[in-house]
């Protein structure tokens, strides 16, 4: 029996059991569960304050949790340091840009791939001898079409570009699962529409998870979308049931909903 | 003035070969030109200072850490080298003399595997403030141990001592200067190959955003701990060259006092560029040696030096010359140079009115039995006629106002100098 279970365990990339999460006395995410098959794109929509981001804190080591699971390809992560967690395959961005403003573009892709490739912490190794990594960053580069910009300095780049940036570094080590936070925040729609269509790219065959706002987005990127208000997951499923879902559109949608149709159709 | 490199500086053809020739050539030539023996001694000096802020540079420039403490393992460094000298002496442990400063750089290593780890769990304020516990607590305790720290006198040792292979003894300045100088070389090196490795470059991401690193599989502590303890070795060869330079060490090499003068001097010289401390390192020594003898008010004027570059230059000396490297790589500097020649002039003027100011109060307040007379810059200057003072305030006024001026007429050029080389670089970027 517990063999059978550890197999359809092991078939999940990721899964929440039960998840909670207080600060103080306030419970902020209240007993999420949620089944993440390999290769699924995952949108995590909700009001603002429903605990999102929260959530994704909690899978990535960022906070641990007050109680409950995160399995990680059926390993337990709660708790876990998000280095310890990132070496296991799961990768993460910010809603607020975070790269290393001081370094060049290729430098910030590189120290994302530096560990994957088992370099660690070695000082007895020339950076400009690892030709993997070195190669590895010039992909990146040209993935995230910054190959023109090799050199400069992360802080000088324009907005669109440092969240490019952002997306590289977090696929930089080959994490398997992907959870992008708000990856379009701040954009322009035309900026938006291009950037989605990189992620898609750049993210072909991982397990991905992004919170989104923009309904569009949500709509066009993802195979399931999980609905969060007030820390708990009211609705999982494909897109078009979650759209005809009447607690759905009574807690949250709404007319973003009838927008959304309005747009595809 | 404030401006940051829009891309990182690219090393161009086999210019980093030269580069490196050039140092090792002026290591070489430098005492040659400079014969007396106080060039010798200050030459050793500047050798020794190289290496601990170049390592006291890992930390803050290229790791972020703000220590108040890298005193306590350049000084038990110099510590363990003493004892290890006198051992060498009485017969105990036979290590040639040359090999003595790496017994400092051993020390200065063990000691940081025991504290780093300590220290370097936090970074920014906590940080700081456990290198000034730690730093507290070993300057305590050269108080509590004479028989190790040997009090108010220190411990003396006699680097003439053990085999003298090819007839070395070390006796002389100069032969012990090229000891340093060959340190100073190997261990610049290595520090500058260390800034180009795997755990180098995680530092650096360390410093900008230790909490991305975090998320790309790298746990900060140990990156800090493991640069933390190779700058403590660094900083301990250091004070083993001058245990051997000096023949003497008191507790006054792990003071605070001593790790201010590092973090001040590498600030100074420039932390954003790896070579920003060498220019610092020299500075302190023309400082400690030579302006202390020139004038009872060098402190003074060092603040007044660290003041004006946090406020105009935080970059450094090393900022400002690579800002003007740039400039000049895009043939920009030619219409600059009158600029600065003003800024210097008149700079020199404000600071004429200033510095006379302050020789005459430290004039009056130290050496009033020797009268009111002092000779300044050439000058016989009564320090207690109104009439000096006024004179000296009506120049460093004048001196402002005019160094104000040009100032501003500077700060117009170099905005459109700077301008113009982004519109270039933007130009070749889209060719």
């Amino acid at each position: 029996m517990s063999a059978l279970k550890s197999q359809t365990d092991q078939q999940l990339a990721l899964e929440l059991k039960d998840l909670r999460k207080s600060f103080g006395k306030t419970e902020i995410i209240r007993g999420i569960s949620l089944a993440v098959e390999p290769g699924q794109r995952i949108a995590i929509i909700g009001p603002n304050g429903a605990g999102k981001s929260t959530l994704f804190n909690l899978i990535s080591g960022r906070f641990a949790p007050t109680s409950g699971q995160v399995l990680l390809d059926g390993h337990a992560i709660q708790g876990k340091k998000p280095y310890e967690i990132n070496r296991m395959g799961l990768s993460r961005s910010f809603q607020i840009t975070n790269i290393f403003p001081k370094l060049s573009v290729f430098e910030n892709l590189r120290c994302g791939v530096l560990w994957s490739l088992g370099y660690k912490y070695t000082f007895l190794k020339f950076l400009a001898n690892l030709d993997d990594a070195n190669a590895r960053a010039e992909e990146l580069m040209a993935m995230i079409k910054l190959d023109k910009k090799h050199d400069v300095l992360a802080i000088n780049l324009t907005y669109a570009e440092q969240r490019a940036l952002e997306i590289g570094i977090t696929i930089a080590g080959g994490a398997r699962v992907i959870l992008l936070d708000e990856p379009t925040a701040g954009m322009s729609r035309s900026e938006t529409s291009r950037f989605i269509s990189l992620i898609k790219e750049v993210t072909v065959g991982k397990t991905l998870l992004t919170v989104e706002h923009d309904m569009g987005v949500v709509f066009g990127l993802a195979d399931k979308i999980a609905v969060v208000v007030y820390g708990e997951v009211i609705a999982f499923d494909v897109p078009e049931a979650v759209r005809a879902d009447q607690r759905v559109q009574e807690a949250y949608l709404g007319s973003s909903v009838a927008d959304a149709q309005g747009q595809g159709h | 003035m404030i401006t940051t490199l829009h891309r990182q500086p690219k090393p161009v053809g086999h210019g980093r070969f030269w580069v490196w020739s050039l140092f090792a050539a002026l290591l070489a030539v430098v005492p040659l030109v400079f014969t007396s023996s106080l060039s010798h001694t200050i030459l050793s000096q500047m050798g020794i200072a190289i290496i601990v802020c170049l390592s006291y540079n890992m930390l803050l420039g290229q790791g972020g850490m703000l220590s108040f403490g890298h005193a306590v393992y350049s000084g038990l460094g110099a510590f363990i080298a003493i004892h290890v000298l006198n051992a060498v002496t009485e017969g105990k442990f036979p290590l040639p003399v040359s090999l003595i400063p790496l017994a400092g750089g051993l020390a200065g290593l063990v000691t940081a595997l025991l504290l780093g780890w300590v220290t370097t769990k936090k970074s920014a304020t906590t940080f700081a403030m456990i290198t000034l516990g730690v730093g507290e607590l070993v300057w305590a305790m050269s108080l509590m141990f004479p028989e190790f720290f040997g009090g108010e006198g220190g411990i003396s040792g006699n680097r003439v001592t053990g085999p003298k292979p090819l007839g070395i003894t070390f006796g002389p300045q100069i032969q012990l200067y090229y000891l340093i100088a060959v340190y100073t070389f190997v261990c610049t090196g290595l520090m500058f190959a260390f800034t180009r490795t795997p755990l180098g470059r995680m530092l650096n991401a360390v410093r900008d955003n230790p909490e991305r690193v975090e998320f790309v599989g790298y746990d900060t502590q140990k990156v800090r701990y493991l640069s933390f303890v190779i700058a403590a070795f660094f900083a301990g060869i250091s004070g083993g060259l001058a245990a051997l330079n000096f023949e003497i060490v008191t507790s006054e090499v792990v003071s605070g006092y001593r790790s201010g003068a590092y973090l001040l001097f590498t600030f100074l010289g420039g932390a954003t560029f790896f070579f920003g401390p060498i220019i610092g390192a020299v500075l302190m020594i023309l400082a400690f040696v030579l302006l202390s003898e020139f004038t009872k008010a060098w402190l003074l004027y060092l603040g007044l030096l660290f003041l004006f570059m946090v406020m105009f230059a935080p970059g450094g000396f090393a900022s400002l010359i690579m800002m003007n490297v740039r400039v000049a790589a895009f043939g920009k500097l030619k219409p600059l140079l009158g600029h600065y020649a003003a800024l210097l002039v008149t700079g020199l003027l404000a600071f004429a009115g200033v510095a006379a100011m302050i020789e005459m109060l430290y004039h009056l307040q130290l050496d009033a039995a020797l009268g009111s007379q002092l000779r300044f810059m050439g000058m016989q200057l009564n320090a207690a006629a109104p009439a000096t003072w006024i004179a000296a305030v009506a120049v460093t006024l004048a001196g402002l106002m005019v160094f104000e001026l040009a100032r501003r007429r500077f700060s117009v050029k170099w905005g459109d100098t700077q301008e113009s080389i982004e519109k270039e670089i933007k130009r070749r970027e889209a060719l």
